[in-house]
């Protein structure tokens, strides 16, 4: 069964139109990821799935039913905010239970659910501590627990980590993951982060200026990206784009070429002065002045003694690159 | 304060000027309530010394309460203070948050529209409003001043209190819309007390000069049942005759209620709960 189908979904805000032409579908217990620059509308879709915003034309469709004219409370879901927007003058236990009071639960059935979430999360020590007595993962933990009280049929997460450090941020990460397999709810999670995309996701979703480019699975949008704009967002450092002039192409066209495919040393067909190196310990990144205007990144694989200054050979294998036209859509 | 940043000179300053500051400002007050204890001769002979036991004496409070009904007066303008404020508050703060929270045709022209009675001020329409309360047959009720009083306060509470309330996280509204929080839940359980610093201020500004009025209490109330505490007073102060003593306790009175109200409302004004709620 699908959990969530946006059929010709468009949203503008007065002569703003940030949504355009949207169709997405998410199957039952699938983890999909929104990526996409700043300002593409992702929060903007997550906000009408949910319901706090009114599509301005198209239909969304949450299990079996047409949710247009549903309140939010009552689509089946349960958002998670970047700001983790906890009621401040609630503890925890009473955060988490507020919704399920407002559906008129059972008293035994929320104590045992909010019990499940709390072990679930490790909150149990934190019950009675309102959010100010909190750390930002404590908060977040929190946010996540009172989504997953409500055992809604879809979770949203609008960048749900981002205001954490990199460890915590890490180890959330992992968190929601093992929460994503024993739930088995379907989610949607919207996010900057590459890595967070690449590990949670079962479908990314890549929206540009209010339009999905491309959809598919990490390795599938990876290894097979429709245009560069989606080859130039996926990977980190990000593709290469190379005129394809300079490789014996058309005019017009561009080359791409993924930093990790690239080796040094033999002679090649490209050639640069190396402009910075960055080591990473476990690999090394180097940045190559090619006399175009775009510096070229090359990333190694292990720790590199190079020098800035140095004159380099680019080779790279002729299968491993992507052929853009003009307009930026693949050729081949 | 924090140890490491705080130069014991500067302290001393800063309290220093605190202090100077609020011995002139308790000044006036000071005298007033010295020489509400004395003898008429004695108020005008010293009018700084302190009540001794000579010049003692609780003549103004003994006329204050003979004459006319004082605690009637005082109830009068307590029930007014409380209640303009009570509307001023909550009509003020709902109007606020229709204003911040809904996008509607005409928003930002009815914002600018009740913030226009900022600049103009009420009393301009004296007039009007007494031929109105005469035809409504509000003329010598309590509720003629309520109505004067809170149409008064509204301007800068929606102006003040809709400023505030753009700056609750957007985030926190949209949690309780999920979880099925009605508008009404959202605005007083989630909003209001997050605006709660603000509300404080804007009681604290409308306060004073509701319960010094003397213009429309004189014009829309002078009845005897419904005079106001400043009204009352008004009986001390003749043509030719002035009764200091009775003038003087009947301000030192006046005094109390506004600064019990002022300490409620400004422990308000310090205290925060919004941290925590966002980030
Ligand atoms: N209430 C609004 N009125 C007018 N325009 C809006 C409104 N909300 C969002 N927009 C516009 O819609 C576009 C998409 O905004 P949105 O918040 O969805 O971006 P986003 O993809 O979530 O960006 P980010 O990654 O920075 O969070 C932006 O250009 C923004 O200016
Ligand atoms: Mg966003």
């Amino acid at each position: 069964m699908t959990a969530l189908q946006l059929t010709d979904l468009n949203k503008s805000f007065g002569a703003v139109h940030v949504l355009k032409d949207i169709n997405l579908t998410v199957e039952e217990g699938e983890f999909v990821v929104f990526v996409g620059p700043s300002g593409c509308g992702k929060s903007t879709l997550l906000r009408v799935i949910a319901g706090l915003e009114d599509a301005t034309s198209g239909e969304i469709r949450i299990g079996a039913s047409v949710v247009n004219d549903t309140p939010p409370a009552k689509r089946g879901i349960a958002m998670v905010f970047q700001s983790y927007a906890l009621y401040p003058h609630l503890n925890v236990c009473e955060n988490m239970s507020l919704a399920l009071k407002q559906e008129k639960q059972p008293k035994a059935e929320i104590e045992a659910r909010v019990a499940e979430a709390s072990r679930m999360l490790s909150l149990d020590p934190y019950l009675d501590r309102r959010p100010a007595e909190l750390s930002g993962g404590q908060r977040q933990r929190v946010a996540i627990g009172r989504a997953v009280v409500r055992q809604p049929q879809l979770f949203l997460f609008d960048e749900p980590l981002s205001n954490l450090d990199a460890a915590l941020r890490m180890n959330t990460r992992l968190e929601i993951a093992k929460l994503h397999r024993q739930l088995e709810g379907s989610m949607i999670y919207v996010t900057h982060d590459q890595t967070e995309a690449m590990t949670l996701a079962d479908k990314i979703v890549v929206l540009r200026d209010g339009r999905v480019e491309q959809v598919g699975s990490p390795m599938d949008l990876y290894n097979n990206p429709a245009n560069r704009f989606v080859a130039e967002f996926l990977g980190s450092p990000s593709m290469n784009i190379v005129p394809a002039t300079r490789l014996g192409g058309s005019d017009g066209e561009q080359v791409g070429i993924r930093p990790e495919y690239v080796h040094i040393g033999d002679a090649g067909a490209l050639a640069g002065s190396v402009i910075h190196v960055e080591h990473l310990g476990g690999d090394t990144n180097v940045i190559v002045d090619i006399g175009e205007e775009a510096p070229f990144t090359v990333r190694l694989f292990g720790q590199f003694d190079i020098e800035a200054g140095a004159t380099v050979q680019l080779g790279f294998d002729e299968a491993k690159t992507y052929r853009f036209d003009a307009a930026g859509s693949r050729l081949s | 304060m924090n140890k490491a940043r705080q130069n014991p000179l500067n302290a001393v300053a800063a309290h220093g000027a605190l202090i100077l500051y609020t011995l002139i400002a308790l000044f006036p007050v000071f005298v007033i309530l010295i020489n509400s204890f004395k003898t008429r001769k004695a108020i005008f002979r010293e009018p700084l010394a302190l009540p001794d036991a000579d010049s003692f004496s609780m003549i103004g409070y003994e006329t204050v309460m003979k004459q006319g009904d004082f605690f009637l007066y005082f109830q009068n303008s307590l029930i007014v203070t409380v209640v303009s404020l009570f509307f001023i508050l909550l009509f003020g703060a709902m109007a606020a948050f229709a204003l911040s929270e809904y996008r509607f045709r005409g928003n930002t022209l009815m914002g600018l529209y009740l913030a226009l009675g900022i600049m103009i001020p009420i009393r301009i329409g004296t007039v009007a409003i007494l031929d109105l309360m005469v035809q409504t047959g509000l003329v010598n009720t309590l509720m003629a001043l309520i109505l004067v009083y809170t149409a008064q306060g509204l301007p800068l509470a929606v102006f003040i209190l809709s400023e505030f309330m753009r700056q609750v996280s957007e985030d926190l509204k949209n949690a309780g819309r999920i979880d099925g929080l009605s508008e009404y839940t959202i605005f007083f359980r989630l909003v209001l007390p997050l605006v709660r610093p603000a509300m404080a201020t804007v009681a604290v500004f409308n306060m004073i000069p509701i319960w010094n009025d003397l213009w429309f209490p004189l014009i829309l109330a002078p009845a005897e049942e419904t005079k106001t505490l400043t009204l009352g007073s008004q009986v001390f102060i003749g043509q030719f005759v002035t009764d200091w003593n009775a003038v003087l306790s009947a301000l030192s009175l006046a005094i109390l209620p506004v600064m019990i109200l002022y300490v409620i409302f400004s422990r308000q004004l310090i205290r925060g709960i919004t941290s925590g709620a966002v980030k």
